[in-house]
């Protein structure tokens, strides 16, 4: 049973998938109070004024990237939600669109009321197969009411939402990568600038948002930017859904204000670890973030304390790693995902992420040189900043962040051919190969 | 991978429901490149993978050169470029699932089935695959049966789960 604050107060009402619940708690009220009564600048307004920052992973100023969609343009405008969800570690914007998939639609109403956008797409993962047909038929019964298709509401505007699938590939995950996958290219990023709000879906002005981030419009255009900044951080406002993994005692989604210490979020809500597990280190943010040592799980959940303690608030998702965990064998695995999703366009990332795997593989099998720690951070240097687009440094950061805090994990592999510790070898030693 | 030669291929058409499909995947863009995607997932669901002749109807139908149809498809990892088992078990691998157990889980169904990674039953009842994240970090380890999830698996849940898959 999932609770918080915000989005999650009502998510288990029963019945909540559908649109006469969903209407019964001030479901779409907003989409009315607002579609030709307010101006879509003062939605930008009410959006930029509350602080809230994309949950996806970026934490760029959601009402900030509306306002770059240029106003006189004549070319068509779109809103895209990214539901994507393909960091290891996250899994909120499931559970958000399987239990309430209207609040996401009247986000994207409001989001494409804001910039004038009358054709919206919802991206949503191949394996999210289930959730395309949950987020249809909640879009049918809004078409049925009036919320989809010509004069929304007897406003006057026309807005048409469809729901499109990926096909497996973490890369469509980005921005750019999205939208050339939308357009039925394969899905690898393009440069910016120009930016999607300026030329993004096919070369049109484009706005690009978290499902998560969407959800939270409708609220905040409704109560208002200071009603929604009581909760979180002056620059963190709000609240985030943190999506705990590892053997804690009760993994899931949590939505808790901004800034609550990592620690906390751990100790009270998940209950701690499992008897038996000890914490020894938690990647914050989805596995593309440097890891936390345990000395410094006191750091709040929010984008400024999380960049303060060398690694990044991400998409939230919080992987807790435990004491019997070898830190180059959980790297390795993480390495291996990078190389196995990056799209192959540019040579930094293609190239580096194979070749961090090879030494990681070295290390794993007692092969380890010594001089193989430096490589690896030589490697992952030259991909960081230098790639195409962040799944370079999604690759590399967390290499250097292990290294930096646990030195001692790669330089045992190297000196004695073997994991420090490892139960997940002890584990499957127990099953025939 | 044996060479794909698609413009070799026999001809394939649409059945009448899937026709309905296509023409309405196709309505939702300005352009019919953009339907790509759903109608390579059609033909999927019709034929249960993406063979040469499928292909070469997907790019009649969006109006795209065959090669770069075949690019496309290939880019993404859940469209089978070869036929797969009945039921299709994808296990996720990834850090969080790890942590959890995934290694032994997918030893235990390699051991179980008598199959590796990418390989399929004689009787065409199991492919067995290893992929990567799949957004179930929290309930992991987990697998993917075709498009279903099965969530906190072990042995026995995993057996059971098995006996049921006919």
């Amino acid at each position: 049973m999932s609770t918080g604050p915000l989005l999650f107060k009502d998510i288990e009402t029963p019945g909540l998938t559908g649109i006469d619940v969903f209407r019964s708690q001030g479901g779409y009220a907003t989409v009315a109070e607002t579609l030709g009564k307010k101006s879509p600048a003062d939605c930008i307004d009410v959006v930029k004024a509350s602080g809230l920052r994309g949950r996806g992973g970026a934490g760029f100023p959601t009402g900030l990237k509306w306002s770059f969609v240029p106003k006189d343009s004549p070319k068509a405008r779109y809103v895209v939600c990214n539901a994507d969800e393909s960091e290891p570690g996250t899994f909120k914007d499931r559970e958000l669109m399987t239990k309430n998939p209207h609040l996401l639609i009247e986000g994207m109403i409001l989001a494409a009321y804001a910039i004038g956008s009358k054709i919206g797409y919802i991206y949503l993962r191949g394996e999210f197969d289930y959730i395309q047909k949950i987020l249809d038929r909640a879009i049918g019964e809004a078409r049925a009411a009036g919320l989809i298709g010509r004069n929304v509401a007897g406003s006057g505007f026309d807005f048409e939402l469809y729901t499109h699938l990926g096909a497996g590939a973490y890369i469509c995950g980005e921005e750019t990568a999205l939208l050339s996958s939308l357009e039925g290219y394969r899905g690898q990023p393009r440069l910016k600038p120009p930016f999607p709000a300026v030329e993004g879906l096919y070369a049109s002005p484009t706005i690009v948002n978290n499902v998560e981030t969407l959800m939270n419009v409708p609220h905040i255009v409704k109560h208002g930017a200071e009603w929604f900044r009581q909760w979180g951080t002056e620059k963190s406002p709000g609240t985030k859904i943190f999506s705990v993994s590892g053997p804690v005692k009760r993994p899931g989604n949590y939505e808790v204000p901004m800034g609550l210490p990592l620690s906390k979020l751990i100790e009270e809500h998940c209950g701690g670890m499992r008897d038996g597990f000890k914490i020894k280190a938690v990647i914050p943010g989805g596995s593309s973030v440097p890891l936390l040592p345990v000395s410094l799980l006191d750091t709040g959940l929010d984008f400024e304390a999380m960049v303060a303690a060398g690694t990044l608030l991400g998409s939230g998702g919080v992987i807790v790693i435990d004491d019997r965990t070898c830190i180059v064998d959980a790297l390795y695995n993480i390495t291996r995902f990078y190389e196995h999703e990056s799209c192959g366009k540019c040579t930094p990332c293609r190239e580096g992420t194979y070749w961090m795997t090879e030494v990681f593989e070295r290390l794993e099998n007692g092969k380890g040189r010594e001089k193989d720690i430096d490589l690896l951070a030589d490697v992952s240097d030259n991909i960081m900043g230098k790639s195409f687009c962040a799944l370079g440094d999604a690759a590399a950061m967390p290499v250097l962040g292990a290294i930096k805090h646990f030195r001692d994990e790669f330089e045992y592999h190297v000196k004695h051919g073997k994991c420090m510790v490892n139960r997940r070898m002890e584990e499957l030693s127990g099953v025939p190969a | 991978m044996s060479v794909v030669q698609i413009e070799k291929a026999e001809s394939l058409d649409w059945p009448p429901a899937r026709r309905a499909e296509v023409d309405e995947a196709l309505s939702h863009y300005p352009n019919r490149r953009s339907a790509v995607l759903p109608v390579m997932w059609i033909a999927q669901r019709e034929w249960g993978w993406l063979s040469p002749a499928a292909l070469k109807l997907v790019a009649k139908t969006v109006g795209l050169p065959e090669p770069e149809v075949f690019g496309i498809a290939t880019f993404y990892t859940m469209f089978n470029m070869q036929p797969v088992g009945r039921h299709h078990l994808q296990v996720c691998m990834t850090v969080s699932c790890s942590l959890m157990g995934a290694d032994r889980l997918f030893r235990h169904l390699e051991h179980k089935l008598g199959i590796g990674h990418g390989e399929t039953t004689p009787d065409g009842r199991f492919t067995l695959r290893r992929v990567e994240c799949l957004a179930s970090c929290g309930s992991g380890p987990c697998m993917q049966v075709n498009l279903d999830y099965h969530e906190n698996l072990d042995e026995a849940k995993t057996d059971a789960l098995l006996e049921k898959l006919k």
